[in-house]
C-alpha cells in the first residue's frame, strides 16, 4: 500500500546495482523494505482482527438468549479459545509491530530496520502459524477449546487441534522474538547522529521497553506449552500431580508470561497516544522523562504480578498480600502517565480530528479498564469475580478501548504520511463515535453481568442475566458494523483521497511527519534540541542543567519505591498480612503518589 | 538518508528481497503440520517433518551461505558489525528465558509439588506418599535408580569446561593471526563438543536400559530429560556452529578484525556451558 518507493541501491555496495526486484504478488512476499513489511503486519492483523471478530459475534449470537441456539457448547468453547488466542497473537500483538516497522526507522532516521530479511520472517511466519491455528477447526476433535490460557488438564486431554495450536503459538513467538531483537537493536543501534536515547519519541521508548518484555517472555510461554506438549504425547508429569507435578505450575509459568504479555499489548498503544496527544494539543507532551520513567517501572513490575491471576487456586496468604499490594502499585506509574497526557491538553489549542478522538476514547476508556483492575487487584473482591464477565469487562476496556482504539488513532494519524493521501474526515468521524458507543454498549453492561454472578466462557445462563446479554449482543453487532466503516475509510482514502500535504498535521513534532529530508536531519535535532531546551527552562524557569537534578530526584523516587515495595512486602509478610504492616505499606503508596503527582504540578 | 557530520554518506547494508524467508516457512508449516500428525498416529506425519526439515536445510543452506557471501565481500561495515552483535546477545537472552521455564519448573516441583502431595493435607488421596527427591510422583509405582552426578557428568562436565577454554584459546590465535593454531584448537573445541554428546548418548542409553529412568519417570524423569534434553539439542547447534566456523577457518575466512561470525558461535558455546555448569549443580548434584 505504500506508493513510497524504497530505494535500496542507494545504500548499497557496488555488487548489488543491478539487482533484481520481484514485481506482483512476489514483491510482498520477497520484500526487505521495512515500510512494505510495516503494511503487511496492518492488513494481517486487520484481517485478523475480521476473523477473530466474526467468532465474537457468534459467541453473542449465541449468548443473546439463554439456552442453546445457535452452536454446540463444545463449539462455543473452540470458538472461545482461538477467539482470544486469534485477537491477541494475530490482531493486537502484529498490528503493533506493524506501527514499529513503519515508525520506528522514519522516528530514529534510520536507513531501515537492522536486519532487514529476518525483519520479512518474523512477518511471513504469521500467515503461516494463523494457517496452522485456524486449521484446527477442521481436524477430528476441532480446535483448541481450554480457553486461550490452555490450562491444564483441559489441554493435555483435548484432541489433534491443541497440538497444531500448540506449534501455531511456537512460530508466533518466534515472529515475536525475531521482530524483537529486530526493533531492539534498531533502536539501540541506528539512531540518527543527536538523537540521544532521551530524545527519542515516545512511541520509540514505549516500543523498546515492549521488545524487551517480549524478549524476556516469549521463550517462557515456548517453554510452558513444550511441556503441555510432552505432557500430552511423551508421559511427562509435569502439570500431573499423579507423578509428582502439578497443574498449578502451568498457571504459574503462564502467567509469568501472561502478565508482561499484557503490558506488550497496551505499551506500544500509550506511545500512539503520547504521540497523537501533543500534535493536536500543540503543546510538547507533558512529562517527558516521568513518562519514560513510568514506562519502565511498569515494565519492571509487570514480573512481580503474575499470580494476582491465580487468586483462587489456593495460595497462601502472603503470596496473595504480595501480589496484590505490587499490583496496586502498577496503577502509580499508570496513573503518571494518564495525568501526563491529560496535563498535556491543558491550556493547549484543541482541536478534534479522527486521531484525537481516539486517542481522547483511549484515555477514558483505558482509564475505566485500570480502574476495574485495580478493583480487581483486591484478593477479596476478585475471589468473587474471579471468571465472571466482570473480568471480560475489565480486559476488554483495555485491550479493545485501549490497545485497538490507539491503533485507530495511530492509522488516521499516520495514513496521510504513508499512503500520501489524506482520510475523510467524517468518515473517520462516524468511524469513531460508533465505535465508542457500540463498544460501551456491549462492554459496559458485563460489569452489571459479572457482579451479578455470570460466570465467563459460558453458552447458556440463569435466566436473570439476559436483559443486559441482550444489550451487550446488540453492542457487539454494531461494533462489528462499524469496523466497516473504518475498512471502507481506509480503502478511500489509499484509492481515491486528495493528495496529503507533506505535514498533515501541522502540531506535530516528530521526524516521520517533519519529513526527514537528506540532509536536513542533524539540523532538524539540534533545532529541536535547543527549542526544547529553551522550552524547559521558561517553563520551569530554572536553567537548563537542573535538569541533573531533576534525573537525581526521578532516581531517588525510584529507590524509594524499591524500598517501599520490599519494605512493605516484609513488613506484611513478617506480620502475616496484619493491619499494622498493611496499613504501612498503604500509606507508603498514598505517600508516593502524592509526591509523583505534587512534583508533576509544579511544573 | 541521513549526512554525517563529516559529511560522509552514511552506509548501512540493507538486504536485497529474499526467498529464503517465505521457504522457512513453508518448512516450519510441513514440520508442524507434520508432527501434530506424528503425535496423533498418522501414517503421513514423519513424511512431512522429514519433508519439512529438508525445505528448512536448504533454507539454512541458502541463507547463511548469503549471509557469509555478504560478509566475505566486505559488505558489513562497523554499524552492522555492531547490530549483530546486539542481536545475537538478546537472542541468547531469549534462550536464558526459555531454560528458565524449566529450571522455574524443576524449582516448583522440588520445592512446592512435591512436598505439598507429601503434606497433611494430600493423605486422603495419597496415603502412603511420603515426599522426597528424586521421585516419581504417588502415583507411578515403578522402581528407577538416579542419575548420579559422579561418573559421566562429572567427566561431561571436565570436557565441557575445557571446551570453553580450548575454544578461547583459538579466539586469541586467530585475533594474533596464526592460522594453524587457529584450526588446531578450534578441532580440539568441536572434537570435545562431541564428545560430550557421545558421552550423553551413552549416558541416556544407560539410564533407558539399566536405570529404568525413562522420560515418563514422573516427575523426576520428566525434569531430568527436558533440561539435559534441551541442553544437549543446543550443545548440538553450537557443534555444528563451531564446524562451520572450522570449515569457514579452513576455507581463509575471518581476520583479526574480522570474524563476529566466529566470536557469535563462541558467546553461544559459552552459554551453552554456563547452563551445563546450572544442570550439573541442579539436575545431577542435589
Amino acid at each position: 500500500m505504500s506508493s513510497i518507493p524504497h530505494d535500496h541501491a542507494a545504500g548499497h555496495g557496488v555488487d548489488h546495482e543491478h539487482a533484481h526486484h520481484p514485481g506482483g504478488i512476489m514483491r510482498w512476499i520477497t520484500t526487505t523494505n521495512h515500510k512494505d513489511i510495516g503494511t503487511l503486519y496492518l492488513w494481517f492483523s486487520f484481517i485478523m482482527f475480521l476473523v477473530g471478530g466474526v467468532m465474537a459475534l457468534a459467541i453473542r449470537a449465541e449468548l443473546f438468549q439463554p439456552g442453546l441456539q445457535l452452536v454446540e457448547p463444545e463449539f462455543f468453547n473452540q470458538l472461545n479459545t482461538v477467539h482470544g488466542l486469534v485477537m491477541i497473537f494475530g490482531a493486537i500483538m502484529p498490528a503493533a509491530v506493524g506501527f514499529a516497522n513503519w515508525q520506528v526507522p522514519l522516528m530514529i532516521g534510520a536507513p531501515d530496520m537492522a536486519f532487514a530479511r529476518m525483519n520479512n520472517w518474523s512477518f511471513w511466519l504469521l500467515p503461516f502459524a494463523a494457517v496452522l491455528l485456524l486449521s484446527s477447526f477442521i481436524v477430528p476433535g476441532g480446535a483448541a477449546s481450554a480457553g486461550w490460557t490452555l490450562y491444564p488438564p483441559l489441554s493435555v486431554q483435548t484432541g489433534m487441534g491443541m497440538d497444531l495450536t500448540i506449534f501455531a503459538v511456537h512460530i508466533m513467538g518466534a515472529s515475536s522474538i525475531m521482530g524483537s531483537i529486530n526493533i531492539i537493536t534498531t533502536i539501540l543501534n541506528m539512531r540518527a547522529p543527536g538523537m540521544t536515547m532521551m530524545k527519542m519519541p515516545l512511541f520509540v521508548w514505549t516500543w523498546l521497553i515492549t521488545a524487551y518484555l517480549l524478549i524476556a517472555v516469549m521463550p517462557v510461554l515456548a517453554g510452558a506449552v513444550t511441556m503441555l506438549l510432552t505432557d500430552r504425547h511423551f508421559g511427562t508429569s509435569f502439570f500431573n500431580a499423579a507423578g509428582g507435578g502439578d497443574p498449578v505450575l502451568f498457571q504459574h509459568i503462564f502467567w509469568f508470561f501472561g502478565h508482561p504479555e499484557v503490558y506488550i499489548m497496551i505499551l506500544p498503544s500509550f506511545g500512539i497516544v503520547s504521540t497523537i496527544i501533543p500534535a493536536f494539543a500543540r503543546k510538547p507532551l507533558f512529562g517527558y522523562a516521568s513518562m519514560v520513567y513510568a514506562t519502565g517501572s511498569i515494565a519492571i513490575l509487570s514480573f512481580l504480578v503474575w499470580a494476582h491471576h491465580m487468586f483462587t487456586v489456593g495460595m497462601p496468604a502472603a503470596g496473595q498480600v504480595f501480589f496484590m499490594y505490587v499490583t496496586m502499585l502498577i496503577a502509580v506509574p499508570t496513573a503518571v502517565k494518564v495525568f501526563n497526557w491529560v496535563a498535556t491538553m491543558w491550556k493547549g489549542s484543541m482541536t478534534f480530528e479522527t486521531p484525537m478522538l481516539f486517542a481522547i476514547g483511549f484515555i477514558f476508556m483505558f482509564t475505566v479498564g485500570g480502574f476495574t483492575g485495580l478493583v480487581l487487584s483486591l484478593v477479596p473482591v476478585d475471589i468473587v469475580l474471579h471468571d465472571t464477565y466482570y473480568v471480560v469487562a475489565h480486559f476488554h476496556y483495555v485491550l479493545v478501548a485501549g490497545s485497538l482504539f490507539a491503533f485507530f488513532g495511530g492509522i488516521y494519524y499516520w495514513l496521510p504520511k504513508w499512503s500520501g493521501r489524506m482520510y475523510d474526515e467524517t468518515l473517520g468521524k462516524w468511524h469513531f463515535w460508533t465505535s465508542f458507543v457500540f463498544f460501551n454498549i456491549t462492554f459496559f453492561p458485563m460489569h452489571f453481568l459479572g457482579l451479578a454472578g455470570m460466570p465467563r466462557r459460558v453458552p447458556d445462563y440463569a435466566t436473570q442475566f439476559t436483559d443486559w446479554n441482550e444489550v451487550a449482543s446488540i453492542g457487539a453487532f454494531g461494533f462489528g458494523l462499524s469496523q466497516l466503516i473504518f475498512l471502507y475509510a481506509v480503502l478511500k482514502a489509499i484509492r481515491s483521497g486528495p493528495p496529503a500535504p507533506a505535514r498533515p498535521w501541522e502540531g506535530s513534532d516528530t521526524l516521520d511527519i517533519r519529513d526527514p529530508a537528506a540532509g536536513e536531519l542533524k539540523r532538524i535535532y539540534l533545532k529541536r534540541n535547543e527549542r526544547l531546551m529553551m522550552e524547559h527552562a521558561t517553563r520551569r524557569e530554572r536553567p537548563v542543567p537542573a535538569q541533573r537534578g531533576a534525573n537525581m530526584r526521578t532516581a531517588l523516587i525510584l529507590l524509594s519505591i524499591a524500598v517501599v515495595l520490599f519494605g512493605g512486602v516484609i513488613a506484611a509478610g513478617y506480620s502475616g498480612g496484619s493491619t499494622a504492616g498493611i496499613g504501612v505499606l498503604g500509606f507508603a503508596i498514598i505517600g508516593f503518589l502524592l509526591v509523583a503527582i505534587l512534583r508533576n504540578v509544579r511544573r | 538518508m541521513s549526512v554525517t557530520p563529516t559529511g560522509a554518506k552514511p552506509y548501512y547494508y540493507v538486504p536485497q528481497p529474499s526467498y529464503w524467508p517465505i521457504t522457512g516457512s513453508c518448512a516450519l508449516l510441513l514440520m508442524a503440520f507434520g508432527a501434530a500428525a506424528w503425535f496423533n498416529a498418522y501414517a503421513m506425519g514423519p513424511w512431512l517433518v522429514l519433508a519439512g526439515f529438508a525445505v528448512l536445510l536448504t533454507m539454512m543452506f541458502g541463507w547463511f551461505g548469503a549471509v557469509i557471501g555478504e560478509s566475505e565481500h566486505r559488505l558489513y561495515n562497523k554499524k552492522v558489525d555492531l547490530s549483530f552483535r546486539w542481536g545475537m546477545s538478546w537472542f541468547i537472552f531469549s534462550e536464558v528465558m526459555f531454560f528458565a521455564a524449566f529450571f522455574g519448573a524443576l524449582f516448583y516441583v522440588r520445592n512446592i509439588s512435591v512436598p505439598d502431595l507429601g503434606d497433611l493435607g494430600q493423605k486422603l488421596l495419597w496415603p502412603d506418599y511420603t515426599a522426597g527427591w528424586p521421585t516419581n510422583g504417588p502415583y507411578l509405582k515403578e522402581v528407577f535408580t538416579p542419575m548420579q552426578a559422579i561418573g559421566i557428568p562429572l567427566l561431561n562436565t571436565i570436557i565441557l569446561v575445557s571446551s570453553g577454554g580450548t575454544l578461547t584459546v583459538a579466539h586469541h590465535a586467530l585475533k594474533m593471526g596464526h592460522r594453524g593454531a587457529l584450526k588446531f584448537w578450534l578441532f580440539v573445541t568441536v572434537v570435545l563438543g562431541f564428545t560430550f554428546l557421545g558421552f550423553q548418548a551413552y549416558e541416556y542409553g544407560h539410564a533407558y536400559s539399566e536405570l529404568n529412568l525413562k522420560l515418563s519417570t514422573g516427575v523426576y524423569g520428566s525434569t531430568f530429560f527436558m533440561l539435559t534434553g534441551f541442553h544437549g539439542f543446543h550443545v548440538t547447534i553450537g557443534a555444528i556452529m563451531l564446524s562451520v566456523m572450522l570449515g569457514r577457518a579452513f576455507r581463509g575466512h575471518f581476520d583479526a578484525e574480522h570474524h563476529f561470525a566466529f566470536e557469535a558461535a563462541a558467546w553461544y558455546w559459552h552459554f551453552v556451558d554456563v547452563v551445563w555448569l546450572l544442570l550439573f549443580i541442579l539436575v545431577y548434584w542435589l
